[in-house]
């Protein structure tokens, strides 16, 4: 009996160890947990504004420095004072809209971390069509407070030029992008990341799409490479709102709206979009081709969200100088130069 | 396999020219591609094409017994009403008959009929699951099977413990898999596959949105292991019930997950958690979230028992906690039915339908399918199936009873259970007083005399009795011990009478005993208002455990029957542990039975 009870004991034993082997070995065969879970940590769930009329409150965003800085799509999300930030760590924290380019649709925000796992925008690589991507983000809000965010599986279908569609996709960025296999671009995927399988950065996941002539929706990135410019510029103080900026002394006499003869949309928010409401007929605003509903985005390069931003950038223009409006009209950017009074500048 | 077969082939069809001379395949692409086939073809055979027996609509489930038990969705069930149609990929339709529901956890349990070899898969253990790992999902999206080969889809696991807000206490997804194969309506009540062909989940929901009630690659299972727990409690026919813990919780500034509401009846109150306790760890996880909490009250049946460990006061506390329902059986009634799942008549009524349905869609042919996501058009679909006469062979597995979704299950398991316990111990002979010699822990000597109405009980320091009132202080006689002595009669009118004769005596399904991991099969007696469960070991028969609650919002008495052993015949407990709550009130040796002639 005694024997017997013996080599049961071995079996059992040895039985545990087989049993217990395929639990051990971590991910499984093939599993692209490992990459993911370098990936995951750099993603970040981003809070603002929005919340109704079908328009998500939250979007994603990619680290891009130990300290704090994020990348991330420019959108009403972040027309708000009350930006928020959630990490996978489950800290959460207030951000700061650094700057955005209008013209790349693209955003850096600041949160104060310290130490954080992040990309570094020089290291990001270039694919071709064929190769297989990850897609990481916060669509639909499914991850909250330190709940990884989603990611997905697909092949880069193309590698092609957005402005190919103009007209077709209302967009203000006009660039090359990469075309994925898989939907990605949901509600609140945008400023998502796109990696390939080593879980290197290639792209920033761009807003939801839709072909205005046949309804189908795009699933794109916009390649690192073509936003990093824009994001040195913001960090280095371009595309920036006006408290953001160096300080620079205020003319004796600054520009205003009204000497091109443009109106803006009554201010009764705290930050009311500054949409142009009147271009007075003949005025200079109309002969540089202004029109009324047009969205002023930037004053020179200077980032404006409200009209009292607008009016704030302009105590900065001296009433003699030329200035550059870029405003977005139908998801199109457009810039206008308007000449000072006195026709200092280019005269017409 | 013809759709699959299919879609494999066409690209390598388009490739081919371009790339066939030229390109060499690396061996490891080549066999992981014919493993992935090989595994996918395995995995089909046990996916189903399930319609309302009019054909009006449906969903997918897979088989995971042999006896053909199949789980769906309860939104795919439900509007089926008690019969339905299974197509199997052998290409032959099947009569099934619906077993059990899960309204919160959007389960539903069907038996298809006709053969007792049906190919089953094999579950997988979800909670190994991580996101990146390779899965694929089988099914029948948009019901476009009319062969009843499934489609296949495949991806990645995009997040796991996923959280998703129910409909009301309606369709809660709490610890789901989320992935980015593609889940259309029709797929609802398929499996979710690993990698190896192992079923990890249970697909039933997608994020939808502006781009209509097509895949987004966004989709949701219910973890097999949610599944597995349940298991037990559908095969009762019943519809059963999640749990709750009498607590909310919240995170606090700190972003510590605290209660932040607690009923004081709830067994969590007697087990000492109080309002700002900080909750770490629940059911064998640690909880860092109120979803990482939610996700593991998600995964629980009513009644079961599980782990929890909190702060509170500076002190830890670990406990053993048993969950109370959500609902209340009128509103599960409720809630499993809208209209319920009423026997079919000789004339039903046409079904109202719900708000999210359009009617006088339908076109010969035309079979909406059904799947539920966060929008208001995600009502589970009432069919208009009742119409068809029930199959004879449906009839014989079907009981309708109020509360259950089919009672032919819950007699048919209470039967088994009861069968196998009298197959060791024959109760004839019992009905008259038992006198049993017990000896304490302490060595004390102990006597007990259980007459057909009353339980008396000795020892060297005194006598308590109880005297057949099921009200009033004897109840819980002795003091302390929580009413063992109405406990010790419940058991003996439970052998004497057996679940006919004892009062309302339902199959339950199984549950774990506190410090075990097996489970236990469950009968639940009422007998004069006074619940008392009974749990037998599966494999053996035996009666393990007995619980007594006089009343819900105190501890009930426990009673463990230990070391078995045969005595003319009889397989009788050799020592008895009474606990009451976190105490145990005492440990008996039994040494001697004695049982009378039954007085005529």
């Amino acid at each position: 009996m005694s024997v017997g009870m013996g080599r049961t004991r071995c079996l059992s034993g040895l039985l545990l160890l087989l049993a217990a082997a395929p639990l051990c070995a971590a991910p499984r065969s093939g599993s692209l947990a490992e990459p993911i879970g370098r990936v995951q940590p750099k993603i970040v769930k981003i809070y603002g504004a929005g919340g109704y009329h079908g328009l998500e409150a939250y979007q994603s965003g990619i680290t891009i420095s130990p300290e704090g800085h994020i990348l991330t799509v420019f959108s009403y999300v972040l027309d708000s004072d009350e930006i928020s930030v959630s990490l996978q760590d489950g800290r959460k924290f207030k951000a700061r809209l650094l700057g955005a380019d209008p013209r790349m649709d693209v955003a850096v925000l600041k949160i104060d971390a310290g130490e954080l796992p992040a990309f570094d925008l020089q290291q990001a690589v270039e694919a071709e069509a064929g190769t297989r991507v990850l897609a990481f983000s916060n669509l639909f809000g499914v991850a909250t407070g330190n709940e990884p965010v989603s990611v997905q599986q697909g092949t880069i279908a193309v590698r092609t030029e957005l402005d190919a569609r103009r007209g077709t996709f209302q967009t203000p960025y006009h660039g090359p992008v990469y075309v994925l296999d898989v939907t990605t671009n949901n509600p609140g995927a945008a400023g998502g990341a796109l990696v390939d399988r080593q879980g290197r950065l290639l792209g920033m996941l761009g807003k939801e799409l839709r072909n205005a002539q046949n309804s189908t929706w795009l699933n794109y990135a916009i390649p690192i490479a073509e936003l990093r410019q824009s994001v040195s510029e913001i960090r280095a103080g371009k595309f920036v709102a006006r408290d953001e900026g160096s300080k620079r002394d205020k003319p004796a006499k600054a520009a205003s709206l009204a000497q091109w003869g443009v109106v803006l949309i009554p201010d009764i928010l705290p930050r009311t979009p500054p949409y142009v409401d009147q271009v007075e007929a003949g005025s200079a605003a109309d002969r540089a081709g202004l029109r009324a509903d047009d969205l002023v985005m930037l004053v020179g390069d200077r980032l404006v969200q409200s009209c009292k931003a607008l009016r704030e950038a302009l105590e900065y223009v001296d009433f003699e100088d030329q200035v550059k409006l870029t405003v977005l009209r139908r998801q199109e950017l457009l810039e206008f130069t308007l000449q000072g009074a006195g026709g200092r500048g280019q005269k017409e | 396999m013809k759709f699959v077969m299919t879609t494999a082939v066409l690209p390598w069809l388009a490739i081919a020219p371009l790339f066939a001379p030229a390109v060499e395949v690396d061996r490891a692409v080549l066999d992981a591609e014919s493993h992935r086939v090989a595994v996918v073809e395995k995995a089909k055979a046990s996916v189903v094409a399930i319609f309302s027996a009019d054909g009006g609509g449906g969903g997918s489930g897979v088989i995971v017994t042999r006896d053909g038990y199949v789980v769906t969705n309860f939104h795919v069930a439900q509007p089926c009403g008690a019969a339905m149609k299974c197509g199997l990929p052998d290409g032959r339709l099947y009569n099934a008959v619906i077993v059990g529901l899960d309204p919160t956890g959007d389960v539903g349990l069907i038996r298809i009929l006709g053969r007792e070899d049906f190919p089953a898969a094999p579950l997988g253990d979800s909670d190994l699951s991580r996101a990146g790992d390779w899965v694929f999902v089988m099914g029948n999206p948009f019901l476009l099977a009319d062969d009843f080969q499934p489609t296949v889809t495949y991806g990645i696991l995009s997040g796991v413990h996923r959280y998703q807000y129910p409909a009301g206490t309606l369709l809660e997804y709490t610890d789901c898999l989320q992935t980015d194969a593609a889940i259309n309506p029709g797929n609802s009540g398929g499996p979710l596959f690993d990698d190896e062909g192992r079923v990890i989940g249970i697909v039933g929901r997608g994020s939808f949105e502006k781009r209509g009630r097509v895949s987004v690659d966004v989709g949701y299972a219910i973890s097999i292991n949610q599944v597995k727990n349940f298991m037990g409690h559908l095969r009762s026919g019943r519809i059963v019930d999640h749990a709750t813990l009498g607590a909310r919780v919240a995170f606090d500034e700190d972003q510590r997950v605290v209660v932040t509401d607690i009923l004081e009846g709830c067994d969590a109150y007697r087990r000492g958690l109080r309002y700002g306790a900080e909750i770490l760890r629940f059911g064998g996880r640690t909880i860092d979230s109120p979803n990482a909490f939610k996700n593991v009250l998600g995964i629980f049946p009513k009644g079961w028992q599980v782990p929890l460990s909190f702060r509170h006061s500076g002190q830890r506390h670990d406990v053993v906690v048993r969950l109370q329902g959500v609902h209340s059986e009128e509103e599960l009634i409720e809630k499993a039915s809208g209209e319920g799942l009423k026997p079919p008549g000789p004339k039903p009524k046409p079904t109202p339908r719900t708000p999210g349905d359009r009617p006088g869609e339908k076109r010969p042919g035309d079979k909406p399918p059904d799947m539920p996501g966060p929008n208001p058009d995600s009502e589970p679909r009432k069919s208009a199936g009742r119409a068809t006469p029930m199959p004879a062979v449906v009839k014989k597995s079907y009981e309708a009873r109020r509360g259950y979704a089919n009672y032919f299950f819950n007699r048919e398991n209470r039967e088994r259970v009861w069968k196998a316990w009298t197959a060791r111990t024959n109760p004839a002979g019992l009905e008259g007083t038992w006198r049993i010699t017990a000896q304490l822990a302490n060595q004390n000597p102990l006597w007990l005399e259980l007459g057909p109405s009353s339980a008396e009980l000795r020892t060297g320091n005194g006598q308590w009795k109880w005297s057949g009132q099921t009200e009033g202080e004897e109840v819980t006689s002795p003091p302390g011990s929580g009413g063992l002595l109405l406990a010790l009669h419940l058991w003996r009118r439970l052998v004497v009478l057996g679940p006919e004769g004892f009062g309302e005596v339902y199959y339950e399904g199984t549950v774990p005993r506190r410090g075990h991991d097996a489970l236990l099969e469950s009968l639940v007696g009422l007998h004069a208002g006074v619940e008392c469960r009974f749990l037998f070991d599966p494999r053996q028969g035996h009666l393990v455990h007995l619980e007594m609650s006089p009343d819900e919002e105190v501890d009930p008495c426990e009673i463990e029957f230990v070391d078995p052993c045969e005595v003319e015949g009889r397989w009788l407990p050799g020592r008895m542990r009474v606990r009451r709550g976190d105490e145990v009130f005492a440990e008996l040796k039994l040494e001697k039975f004695q049982f009378a002639e039954a007085s005529k």
